[in-house]
C-alpha cells in the first residue's frame, strides 16, 4: 500500500467516526537534540493524523545508555513501552530476553523485504519475523575536508590511505592541522573501524570485526591496521583529548583542520553552518571500497491489549512509509532505508551514499558498523574498543596491540 | 501504656531498619547474587560459579582501573591530610582576618565534583589553559599536557580532588587543634620548648582521632570518586584514568553487561570493607580506660 491510499483510507476511517480500538503507542527513544526532535515531531504527527493516542517518552543523554537504562528498568518491572529506539544486534539481544512482538503482517503487506537491502533487512528480523522497523541509513565511513584548505594546498581527496598520508604530511608541513578528531572512545572506534575496511577490504572487515574470526584478529593486515592508526595519531592536535565530535567538524569549517573522518551526521553541522557541499566543504568516501551502515529503528515489544497492538502496527507501517523516511531523513541527513524514495530533494552526499549502498548491496561490501553497535553485541564491542582506544592514546607496539585485541574479544564471549 | 513508653523508640526506628535491610543489605545481596551468574542485558538468576570474577580479572581495563584506584585514593588522602594540617596549622597561628582565609580554603568543599572538573578540564587543557597563558608570557618552551598523556592523566584528577577537599580536612584539623587542652600547650612554652616541638610532640597525637575520621572520609570519597573522573577525563585518554566505579558504570549501562558490573561492584565494596572494617572494630571495642 502506498502513502497515498494509506491517507485515503485513514481519511475514510476518521469519517466514518472511530470504529475499531484506537491505536495508542507509547514511544521510547533519545532523539531530543534539535534535528532529532524535528525528525520524531514528523512521526508523531503522522500517527496522530491516522488517529491515534502518541505517548512521547524521551530519555537524553549517555547516546541512548540512560534510555536503555529506562527501558531495563520498564520490563523488569513488566510494563514495556510499546517501540523503543533500539538497533543493530541489540534487537536479538533483547528478543532473547524478552521475546519482541511480529510485524510481519505489516511487513509482507507493504513489501519490506523488496525495498530493504538484504543486509539491513536481516537487522530487522528475529529467528526470521519481522520484528523491528528501520528509520534511516547513515553512512559511517565518510571523510569531510575544508575545500579552500585543499584547494590551496592542490590536495585531492584521497583514495588510498597512502594518498592520505601523504596528503596529511604535505598539510603538516605547511603548518595546517591535517585531521580533527575528538579523543573520545566512539570516535577512536569510527576511524579505526574505516582503516580496517579500507586497509583490509571488506571481506577482511566482515572477518575481522562481524565473525570476530581469531586469525583475522591476529593477522598482519590487523597489524598494518594498527601501524595505520599509530600514523594518524600523529596528525590530530594536541588538544583532541575529550573533544565532541561536532567541535572536531567545526575545526575543518573554520579553516583550524583539513580533514575529519566521521559518519554523515557531521554533514547536519555543515549545512546548518550555512555551508554548501562541494563548495565549502568535500564528502567523500573513506579510502578504500565498501559501505558501512548505522541504521536506527524501532523494535516492538510483546504487549497485550488489542489498542497497543494496533499502535504497534500502524507506527510500523508509517515508520517505513516512504512519506516519512522522506522527511526523516531530510531532517537528520541521513538517506532512507528504502531504497525506492525519490532522493530529488536530497543533497549531493547524500545520493552519492544511496548510490553506494545500493551498490555495496549488489556486490557484498555494505557493512554495519562495529563502532556504532551494528555489527556486535555490547561486550565484544566494548572490548574491541578498549583495545583500540588504548592502543591510539598510547604508544602500544601493534603487535602487543593485535594479541590484546584477540585476548579481549576471547574474554567478552 | 507502659509498653508503650517502653518501645517507642524501637516502633520510631522500625521503618529506617527495614528500609535500609532492604535497599541496603538487600541489594547488597542481589547484586552479590548477579555477580555470580552469567547475567548480561537484563539480570538472570541461573549461577554460574565465578566466571565473571575470572573475566574481570583478566580484563586489562580493570587492572588499570584498580592501580588508578590505588595511586589515586593513596595520593588523593596523603595529600590532601598533608595539606590540610599544614594550613590549619598556619591558620591557628592567632593571625588577622582568620575568618575571611578559612572561608577561602573551606569554598572548593562547596562546588560539585563536576564543577571542579569541568573548570580543571579548561585549566589542563594545554590548548586553552595553563601551558597556552605561560606560553603566551614568553616561555614558548614550556609543556604541562598532563591531561592527554595517559602516563600522567590521572595524577590530574589527583590534583582536582586535592583542590577540592584539602580545604575541608584543613577545617577538620582546625577544629582538632583548638579542642587541644590550652593548659598543656602554655607549660610547654614555659619551659621553652619550640614550637615545633610543641606540634609534633604534643598536639598532633593527641588529634589521631581526627586523623583516623579524615582519613575514613577521604578513603571513601577516592573508592567512589566517579562525577570528577566524568567531567574531568571521562576516563580517558584512552581508559587512562578508569576507576573501578567508571568501570562499573561502563559494563553496567552502556554494554549491557550485567554480570561484569555486578562482580567489579562486589570487589568495590571489599576495598571499602577491607578499609572500614578495622576502623569500626577499634571504634566499636570497650576501651581501657573506661
Amino acid at each position: 500500500m502506498h502513502m497515498k491510499s494509506v491517507l485515503a483510507a485513514s481519511t475514510a476511517v476518521m469519517l466514518a467516526g472511530p470504529v475499531m480500538a484506537e491505536p495508542t503507542a507509547e514511544v521510547l527513544h533519545w532523539w531530543t537534540s534539535g534535528s532529532e526532535a524535528q525528525s520524531i515531531a514528523v512521526l508523531q504527527e503522522q500517527f496522530k493524523a491516522e488517529g491515534g493516542t502518541w505517548t512521547d517518552m524521551p530519555v537524553a543523554g549517555g547516546g541512548g545508555d540512560a534510555a536503555m537504562t529506562a527501558l531495563r528498568a520498564r520490563v523488569l518491572a513488566g510494563n514495556a513501552p510499546t517501540a523503543v529506539q533500539l538497533k543493530g544486534p541489540a534487537i536479538q539481544e533483547w528478543y532473547e530476553e524478552t521475546g519482541l512482538a511480529d510485524i510481519g503482517t505489516v511487513a509482507e503487506e507493504n513489501n519490506w523485504a523488496e525495498v530493504l537491502p538484504d543486509r539491513i533487512a536481516e537487522h530487522m528480523k528475529c529467528e526470521g519475523q519481522w520484528c523491528a522497523a528501520p528509520v534511516n541509513v547513515h553512512r559511517v565511513n565518510w571523510i569531510w575536508g575544508n575545500k579552500q584548505i585543499l584547494d590551496e594546498h592542490g590536495i585531492e581527496m584521497p583514495t588510498t590511505w597512502e594518498e592520505f598520508n601523504a596528503a596529511a604530511e604535505k598539510l603538516q608541513a605547511a603548518g595546517v592541522t591535517p585531521l580533527a578528531h575528538g579523543g573520545q572512545n566512539w570516535q577512536d572506534a569510527t576511524i579505526f573501524e574505516t582503516v580496517v575496511l579500507g586497509l583490509g577490504g571488506p571481506e577482511f572487515y566482515q572477518k575481522a570485526l562481524v565473525d570476530l574470526d581469531p586469525e583475522a584478529l591476529t593477522s598482519d593486515t590487523m597489524k598494518q591496521v594498527f601501524d595505520q592508526m599509530r600514523t594518524i595519531r600523529g596528525y590530530v592536535d594536541d588538544n583532541f583529548s575529550g573533544r565532541d565530535w561536532n567541535l572536531a567538524t567545526a575545526m575543518v569549517m573554520n579553516g583550524e583542520a583539513a580533514f575529519q573522518i566521521m559518519g554523515d551526521w557531521a554533514k547536519g553541522e555543515f549545512l546548518a553552518a550555512g555551508q554548501e557541499p562541494g563548495v565549502d566543504f568535500v564528502c567523500a568516501p573513506t579510502p578504500g571500497e565498501g559501505f558501512l551502515y548505522n541504521v536506527d529503528s524501532f523494535a516492538f515489544f510483546e504487549l497485550d491489549g488489542e489498542e497497543k497492538q494496533q499502535g504497534q502496527q500502524l507506527l510500523a507501517k508509517l515508520i517505513m512509509g516512504p512519506e516519512f523516511q522522506k522527511t526523516f531523513n531530510l531532517n537528520k541527513g541521513s538517506i532512507p532505508a528504502r531504497n525506492d524514495v525519490a532522493l530529488d530533494d536530497f543533497d549531493d552526499c547524500a545520493k552519492q551514499s544511496a548510490e553506494a549502498m545500493a551498490q555495496g548491496s549488489e556486490d557484498g561490501s555494505l557493512l554495519p558498523s562495529y563502532a556504532h553497535g551494528m555489527a556486535l553485541r555490547g561486550a565484544p564491542a566494548g572490548a574491541i574498543t578498549d583495545v583500540v582506544t588504548a592502543h591510539f592514546n598510547s604508544d602500544m607496539s601493534s603487535e602487543d596491540a593485535v594479541q590484546q585485541l584477540a585476548d579481549a574479544v576471547a574474554n567478552a564471549m | 501504656m507502659e509498653w508503650l513508653d517502653r518501645n517507642v523508640p524501637k516502633l520510631v526506628l522500625a521503618p529506617s531498619c527495614v528500609a535500609i535491610l532492604v535497599f541496603v543489605y538487600g541489594f547488597i545481596a542481589w547484586t552479590a547474587w548477579i555477580s555470580f551468574t552469567k547475567s548480561r542485558l537484563m539480570p538472570r538468576y541461573e549461577l554460574d560459579g565465578i566466571g565473571q570474577y575470572e573475566r574481570l580479572f583478566a580484563a586489562p581495563r580493570w587492572d588499570v582501573a584498580m592501580n588508578n584506584l590505588f595511586i589515586f585514593g593513596g595520593l588523593f588522602i596523603v595529600i590532601s591530610m598533608v595539606i590540610g594540617l599544614a594550613l590549619a596549622i598556619f591558620l591557628d597561628q592567632k593571625i588577622r582576618a582568620e575568618g575571611v582565609l578559612r572561608t577561602i580554603y573551606l569554598y572548593p568543599m562547596a562546588l560539585s565534583l563536576i564543577v571542579t572538573g569541568t573548570a580543571w578540564k579548561w585549566i589542563l587543557n594545554p590548548g586553552l589553559g595553563i601551558q597556552e597563558a605561560v606560553r603566551g608570557w614568553g616561555f614558548e618552551g614550556f609543556t604541562f599536557d598532563w591531561l592527554i598523556r595517559p602516563e600522567m592523566a590521572i595524577y590530574t584528577i589527583v590534583l582536582a580532588a586535592v583542590w577540592q577537599a584539602s580545604g575541608f580536612v584543613m577545617a577538620l584539623f582546625l577544629a582538632g587543634l583548638r579542642s587541644v587542652d590550652t593548659e598543656i600547650i602554655r607549660a610547654a612554652q614555659v619551659d621553652g620548648i619550640p614550637t615545633h616541638r610543641i606540634y609534633s610532640a604534643i598536639i598532633i597525637p593527641t588529634m589521631a582521632p581526627i586523623f583516623l575520621s579524615a582519613f575514613i572520609v577521604l578513603a571513601h570519597l577516592a573508592i567512589k570518586a566517579f562525577d570528577l573522573v566524568i567531567a574531568l577525563t571521562g576516563g580517558g585518554p584512552g581508559y587512562a584514568t578508569d576507576l573501578p566505579a567508571t568501570y562499573m558504570y561502563a559494563m553496567a549501562f552502556s554494554r549491557g553487561d550485567l554480570g561484569q558490573a555486578a562482580s567489579s561492584a562486589m570487589i568495590m565494596m571489599l576495598v571499602i570493607f577491607a578499609i572500614v572494617v578495622p576502623y569500626l572494630y577499634s571504634e566499636l571495642r570497650p576501651r581501657r580506660d573506661q
